[in-house]
């Protein structure tokens, strides 16, 4: 069925993520500027909150998918704060990966533990078959030598899922994964970075000097090199699909945020959106406003579409790019414009508008930036490999 | 539930279109467009598939299949792939049907729907443009005026599609109140004493083979029968917004049709050596094509699902018309551009998919969901 109506269950988890967004709210303007500390694992309030999650146990067929619900409880997540949670989650995008290419042993080992995922480094970052770290097998274990930055989650996370090569010559066939625990000797967190936005959020810097690790901590556990084509870099290539609509989803959620606000600090001006009135009915700034919330729609729905269709366990690789390629272009757009329609007061400290347009600005980067996006979508429509679209 | 899966009847119904679209209308679009010619044989053959007759309740001799906006938007879709002046020829009926269907008094639907489930092609249209530069359906210059038990109708009316051939129009007026919520229609024979249809069709930008007429209407007297929905009258935001949003399924199909056209023509055409779709600034334009292609079609859906389940539309059909009319413009235009001066040629079907682009998306009444 084609539908777009949310049932009295999804009602009651939105409603019940959006009482816990509003608290988190008191404390994001708090830990944006003091980034140095962490926002705690559970807020004072949450005593008083039950737990939105705990409505997920009580649903029927007739509910909206739980990916399509995931998605929409991180927009709404991130509609409070980007980083401040009422409870916070365990788990990081390495987690991710473990659960999409991890062997059953690893997955039961690790599963538990809060993992970052360190694939960037200084010299690449789109680019990520281009990674200089190295692992070299040196009897029963892999040594590690290099350095990864922008490490999500990388401070507090209890191990990470390392990129590195294990043949420079193989190009991405000789990427392979690796964990690595904290606490191993040569893992070395270096610094929390310091960011434009989303900085209460946690992003470290490491360096890994001779950092011996076992030779079953490789994700997957195939070290062979294929000979033609991706070899294992497509596994982790996969991950990238269920986590793109996620990404964009809670820059949406931001950017719904900053829209709201626009839309009440207008409303108590005066001006409002008259639906039943035709465009040439409206003023500027009317018709602004509509544009904006066009956007955003249409870049949720395009979030929600690639999460459904995994959900059905249909392909969505290029849905993916498309969810965070028109999510990330309009994170960015639609803080900016809600700042330009405030005008001189829309950047005033007082108000967290200004921090959600500087937390909005990574989400066309990270994850794959809006041009990356756009290149996959390019090869998927015309059949070109990556060889023959660069 | 939030979900994007057509029914299996849904994809069985579109693919049949998709089918008749490819092989019935791609093909003439181009000579249709040159001698504003709009085949007889093309109506019937559209009227054969059902697309009309197929929504119509059974008891009035129709397919039974039910109304649903969300499968009339997977029609449109592909119709306006085919060609939109055609679509919108073929569908021009709907336009008189649908709001009998969404407001008709029991009577008004013993009489009047049983017209369209015969075996031939029956027209009757829809009034509702003026002549304005500022045209806004919530604010109609056409007046609708009580007198004795029944109504005057005063008022100029564009862009009337298929008007002359038409059995009935169902003409949009201001009545009471103010806004959408204040539109009455109303059922008039051709024939009617004060009733116009001009003798030539309005010549336009684009839609070269749809015929549409400028209908006067000088005090034109209709009894209280006529009057759509009885005491009771229209629910004028879903009249306009089923109407709005057919126009913008209709442009989804015109824009994934540029797309598709668009991109094997960069695969083949070489320049500088190599073919311009392994460019960077080639395959990004096509990127973005596929990108607002899929975008529009979830706000459309999104629009013809909240009419399906008799929400109110406003607000969705209204974000979707910003969005779309935006979109399908910037595909039509960056489409041709792939296609360099071959685009400006009619030898390819681009530039008339450009016209019929920006007279489609200024013009809110070709078509009903």
């Amino acid at each position: 069925m084609i539908d777009f109506t949310l049932t009295e269950n999804d009602e009651k988890i939105l409603a019940a993520v959006r009482a816990e967004a509003l608290i988190c709210r008191n404390y994001a303007r708090y830990y944006d500027e003091h980034e140095e500390e962490f926002a705690p694992a559970e807020l004072p309030e949450a005593k008083d909150f039950k737990n939105p999650f705990a409505y997920l146990s009580t649903r029927d067929d007739l509910d909206s998918s739980m990916g399509v619900m995931s998605m929409l409880i991180s927009a709404g997540q991130t509609w409070g704060d980007y980083t401040v949670r009422m409870r916070r989650g365990s788990g990081g995008l390495g987690n991710a990966a473990l659960r999409a290419s991890g062997t059953p042993e690893q997955q039961k080992r690790w599963g538990g533990k809060t993992l970052a995922m360190a694939i960037t480094e200084p010299g690449c970052g789109s680019d990520s078959k281009a990674v200089q770290t190295t692992a070299t097998l040196d009897g029963e274990e892999w040594v590690l030598n290099g350095e990864k930055i922008f490490v999500t989650t990388g401070c507090r996370a209890e191990g990470v899922v390392v990129w590195a090569t294990i043949d420079k010559t193989a190009s991405r066939a000789g990427i392979k994964s690796f964990i690595v625990m904290k606490g191993t000797p040569g893992f070395e967190v270096t610094h929390k970075e310091k960011k434009l936005g989303i900085r209460a959020d946690d992003t470290a810097a490491y360096v890994f000097r001779d950092c011996r690790i076992p030779r079953d901590h490789l994700l997957g556990g195939d070290e062979s090199i294929a000979k033609q084509g991706a070899g294992g870099f497509k596994g982790v290539m996969k991950t990238f699909n269920m986590t793109r609509p996620a990404v964009a989803a809670i820059g949406l959620g931001i950017a719904q945020a900053a829209l709201d606000f626009t839309k009440e600090a207008l409303a108590k001006e005066g001006v409002e959106v008259d639906w039943s009135v035709g465009p040439h009915g409206r003023s500027a700034i009317q018709q602004e406003l509509v544009e904006i919330e066009a956007d955003i729609e249409a870049a949720m729905l395009d979030v929600l579409h690639a999460t459904w269709l995994s959900g059905e366990a249909k392909p969505n690789n290029l849905e993916a790019s498309i969810a965070k390629a028109k999510g990330g272009e309009v994170s960015r757009t639609a803080t900016q414009r809600c700042i330009a329609i405030l005008g001189s007061m829309g950047i005033a400290h007082e108000f967290l508008l200004e921090k959600w347009f500087r937390d909005c600005r990574i989400t066309d980067i990270y994850e794959g930036t809006g041009q990356i996006q756009r290149l996959i979508i390019a090869r998927e429509i015309l059949g070109y490999s990556a060889a023959q679209l660069s | 539930m939030i979900a994007f899966g057509p029914t299996e009847e849904q994809d069985l119904i579109r693919q049949t279109v998709q089918e008749f679209a490819a092989s019935e209308m791609r093909e003439i679009a181009r000579p249709c467009d040159e001698k504003r010619e709009l085949p007889e044989a093309l109506l019937q053959k559209s009227w054969e598939l059902g697309l009309v007759a197929g929504g119509i309740p059974e008891s009035y001799g129709g397919g039974g299949i039910g109304r649903s906006p969300i499968t009339n938007a997977l029609v449109l879709e592909e119709l306006g792939w085919g060609d939109v002046p055609l679509a919108a020829a073929a569908l021009t009926p709907a336009l008189f049907v649908q709001p009998i269907l969404d407001f008709g008094t029991d009577e008004q639907k013993q009489a009047y729907l049983p017209l369209f489930t015969g075996a031939k092609f029956h027209a009757a249209s829809l009034a509702l443009l003026e002549p304005s530069f500022t045209f806004d359906a919530g604010s109609l210059r056409t007046v609708a005026e009580p007198k004795g038990a029944g109504f005057t109708l005063t008022g100029v009316k564009r862009l009337v599609p298929l008007a002359a051939s038409s059995s009935h129009l169902l003409v949009v007026a201001r009545g009471a109140r103010k806004g959408l919520a204040g539109l009455e229609a109303f059922i008039v024979p051709r024939d009617a004493k004060g009733m116009t249809i001009a003798a030539n069709p309005d010549r336009t930008l684009g839609f070269q083979c749809l015929p549409r007429y400028t209908v006067e209407l000088d005090r034109v007297e209709v009894p209280a029968s006529a009057r759509l929905g009885g005491e009771k009258g229209i629910d004028g935001a879903r009249l306009v917004n089923c109407v709005r949003a057919a126009s913008l399924a209709l442009a989804l199909g015109l824009a994934r049709g540029v797309m598709e056209l668009a991109i094997p023509y960069a695969k083949d055409r070489v320049a500088f050596e190599q073919p311009i779709a392994q460019k960077q600034a080639i395959a990004f334009m096509l990127a973005e094509m596929q990108i607002e292609v899929n975008s529009m079609r979830h706000l459309v859906w999104k629009a013809a699902s909240q009419l399906e389940n008799g929400l109110d539309a406003t607000r969705a059909t209204t974000l979707a018309q910003t969005y779309v009319n935006r979109e399908v413009m910037k595909i039509a235009d960056n489409g041709l551009q792939v296609f360099g001066g071959h685009g400006f040629i009619r030898e390819y079907p681009v530039e008339m998919w450009y016209r019929n682009a920006r007279a489609l998306t200024v013009n809110e009444a070709v078509c009903a969901l």
